[in-house]
């Protein structure tokens, strides 16, 4: 077993053999969420604080699972009740929080390099549960678990990713971390959503959706925001739908077993056709579900401390 | 009160000087520059093995004062200038209230008075409170002590204003200088766009922002007749601009800022907010042309945009941080190392960047050159004396630098203004 971070901040400093690693535990942390009690005591004593200064329903709810089937103590600090409102800068507010002595701290924030900025005052293990358009990097390890859950291996594999991807933490996640696992990404969107810069991290590059999706294997679709239009990224809703809206006659074009993807939430009948996210090509709820299991993953070996060197 | 200095290697482009003389100051002039001077004076120095450069003039400072004390005060801003080699220096228009009328004008030139310690020439306000709608009174500024105008970090977005600054300005030959920046393109941006901040998920700041305002003023001034100077160019695509204007000759000047020339965008990657600057550190291909330019000639003036923020304000998310680097304490030895001691440009053409133009641009006769009758403004170097940076020595009261820790070699280690040493300090 492979895993030599203090923080988990991105996908783009992980090597392969690391994000196999968190796959495999994951895999051993599903089982527990299957027992009748869904609770181990591998952490217990450990405390863990959920900054969420950016509103988020799953992520949040995710991690607090994760850490509670783990037994840790877990608190949950929210933007709108905390000092954050009176003025209280990022760093005084963390190092507060801090001085209550947690073992970890997880994030997330609107501003990129948020959580990589807590490192250089905290002493805590930080997690990014997001941080503006930088990484979510639990995101992409429960997309891959998913993946390697449906598709067995990541070699061959064409993953074909649409939507804002300029915006997008979880796009740029996904690129590193699929292409470090051997799968070929391709991206896809308008151009004013989609730089060409973004060909020099390795994906490939379309505005043609009809085309991007032939011979995909993995169809992920990305959450489009009402305010890209209001700010002339693209035209309207219309003609966004009309042209990147995952419909059941575009999904014919890619492969037979094909998946569906999405991180949520969901605009439905935007970015997805009502009857595509229910497909049963659909594997957006198993991804949520992963998600516990992916994330107990990390903070058990980011916090397994002496316990897992001696179970290793 | 006289002062002797002895045994330098007087560099003065202006006159074509560059050999070992000794000078001779009294009463703040430059009395007599010979080989040998043997008279007796109030203070003599030894310049043996040093470079005498007329004063270097940075004509491109925030000093904050008044409004913004807790970052700079004209006193700290003066203290960093002597420190940092600079003999005179223009102070930007955006404190609180706006030198946007001779009474804040007066002030600044009072304090620095009373100070003693180095020139300093207020660049006064476009328009009233930097708000580009109405124009300030332009010759009252000037006749209260104004040697130039700038809308500094509020570019003039309307075109109209632009216009009718430059062309009311030619009553008075006023120079207008203009950061060049078309604020639709870089709403909300924070760094370069480009590679690097699609990586680092920051909003971009497109260098066409840069490069469209920049063909604006040229046409203007060129259909005018009126003077421009670009403030810290930075990107490539505007040198083909401004290389073209020149030779149509239009009165077009630019200045580029040292950290504009030795960091690149890619330097954000830790969202050390120190790193954040406006116009953004551009990319390896923008600095390489840059550094072309200068080198062949086309860029007339170093300056350093120097933007001191107190501690408290550059300590959070890079989003959030306000845009700045002070740098009047590490210009000179980053030019030495990287530009002079690389053998990029010459120690004469530093010179000439550093003393001549901007004495020029700025109509201080009397300064850029070390001539009898000249000022005895001077700025004394070590070309071979390295140091490390170290924002804990600042004399500055702010230490957003991005250069901490740099080994430089080249140093400036005494700063003369008006026949007096005010580099090193007494106290």
């Amino acid at each position: 077993m492979e895993f030599h971070q203090k923080h988990l901040l991105g996908i783009e400093q992980l090597s392969p053999v690391e994000i196999l690693t968190v796959l495999d535990t994951a895999e051993s942390m599903a089982e527990i969420s299957t027992r009748e009690v869904k609770k181990v005591p591998t952490l217990r004593g450990k405390i863990i604080l959920n900054l969420f200064f950016e509103a988020s329903t799953r992520t949040r709810s995710s991690f607090e699972l994760a850490a509670k089937r783990l037994s840790a103590d877990i608190v949950n600090f929210s933007q709108t009740t905390s000092a954050v409102v009176k003025g209280e800068s990022l760093k005084d507010t963390v190092l507060t929080l801090e001085a209550m002595n947690p073992d970890a701290l997880v994030i997330r924030h609107s501003a990129s390099g948020a959580a990589r900025y807590l490192t250089t005052f905290c002493r805590s293990h930080v997690i990014n549960a997001g941080d503006g358009s930088h990484e979510h990097p639990t995101q992409a390890l429960l997309d891959a678990y998913t993946i390697r859950q449906e598709k067995k291996s990541f070699k061959g594999l064409k993953v074909v990713i649409t939507g804002d991807i300029l915006h997008s933490r979880v796009a740029r996640s996904n690129i590193f971390c699929l292409q470090k696992l051997g799968a070929r990404v391709v991206l896809c969107g308008p151009p004013t959503l989609l730089p060409d810069e973004f060909k020099s991290f390795g994906p490939d590059i379309s505005y043609d959706f009809d085309r991007a999706l032939e011979d995909a294997d993995v169809v992920m679709m990305l959450r489009i925001q009402l305010e890209r239009m209001q700010k002339n990224f693209f035209p309207s809703l219309r003609e966004y739908r009309n042209l990147y809206c995952l419909t059941p006659e575009r999904f014919q074009r890619a492969n037979k077993n094909a998946i569906i993807m999405h991180p949520g939430p969901i605009n439905r009948g935007v970015e997805i056709s009502a009857d595509m996210a229910d497909s049963a090509k659909s594997v957006i709820l198993k991804q949520v579900e992963n998600g516990v299991s992916v994330r107990m993953a990390v903070l058990y070996l980011l916090l397994g401390g002496k316990d897992r060197e001696a179970a290793d | 009160m006289k002062l002797l200095i002895k045994n330098g290697r007087v560099v003065s482009p202006l006159n074509g000087l560059d050999e070992t003389l000794d000078i001779l100051i009294d009463n703040g002039k430059i009395l007599d520059l010979k080989a040998k001077i043997e008279t007796a004076a109030d203070k003599v120095v030894d310049a043996t093995r040093l470079v005498v450069a007329p004063g270097f003039i940075d004509m491109h400072v925030h000093l904050r004062e008044p409004g913004y004390e807790e970052k700079e005060t004209i006193l700290t801003g003066s203290r960093a200038a002597a420190r940092g080699g600079f003999t005179s220096i223009g102070c930007m228009p955006n404190t609180q209230p706006v030198n946007d009328n001779s009474g804040v004008t007066q002030f600044i030139l009072s304090e620095a008075k009373r100070h003693g310690l180095v020139n300093i020439f207020p660049i006064a306000a476009v328009t009233r409170g930097l708000r580009g709608e109405q124009l300030t009174d332009m010759a009252d500024l000037a006749a209260a002590g104004a040697v130039a105008f700038s809308d500094d970090g509020h570019p003039l977005a309307n075109s109209q204003i632009m216009r009718r600054a430059m062309e009311y300005g030619r009553l008075l030959r006023a120079l207008i200088i203009d950061h060049c920046e078309d604020k639709s393109l870089t709403e909300d941006g924070v760094m370069n766009e480009g590679r690097a901040s699609y990586l680092f998920g920051l909003r971009g700041m497109p260098a066409m922002a840069e490069e469209i305002i920049i063909a604006r003023d040229i046409i203007l001034a060129e259909s005018l007749g009126a003077r421009v100077h670009i403030a810290h160019l930075s990107v490539k695509g505007a040198l083909p601009l401004l290389r073209a204007a020149k030779e149509r000759g239009v009165n077009v000047t630019a200045e580029v800022t040292p950290h504009h020339l030795v960091l690149t965008d890619t330097a954000c990657e830790g969202y050390d907010t120190s790193f954040k600057v406006n116009p953004p550190l551009r990319s390896a291909e923008d600095v390489a042309a840059l550094t072309a330019a200068v080198r062949d000639g086309l860029i007339d003036v170093f300056a350093t945009d120097h933007a001191p923020h107190a501690a408290e304000d550059k300590e959070m998310e890079f989003d959030r941080a306000p845009f700045g680097i002070d740098g009047l304490e590490t210009a000179v030895s980053l030019l030495l190392d990287r530009l002079v001691n690389a053998n990029i440009i010459s120690l004469n053409r530093l010179v000439e960047m550093m003393s001549v133009n901007p004495a020029a641009l700025l109509g201080l006769d009397r300064k850029g050159r070390i001539a009898p009758g000249a000022d005895a403004d001077l700025t004394v170097l070590n070309l071979h004396k390295e140091s490390v940076v170290d924002s804990g020595h600042f004399e500055s009261k702010s230490r957003n630098t991005p250069f901490q820790g740099w080994k430089l070699k080249g140093l400036p280690v005494l700063t003369v203004v008006a026949g007096k040493v005010v580099y090193p300090f007494d106290d």
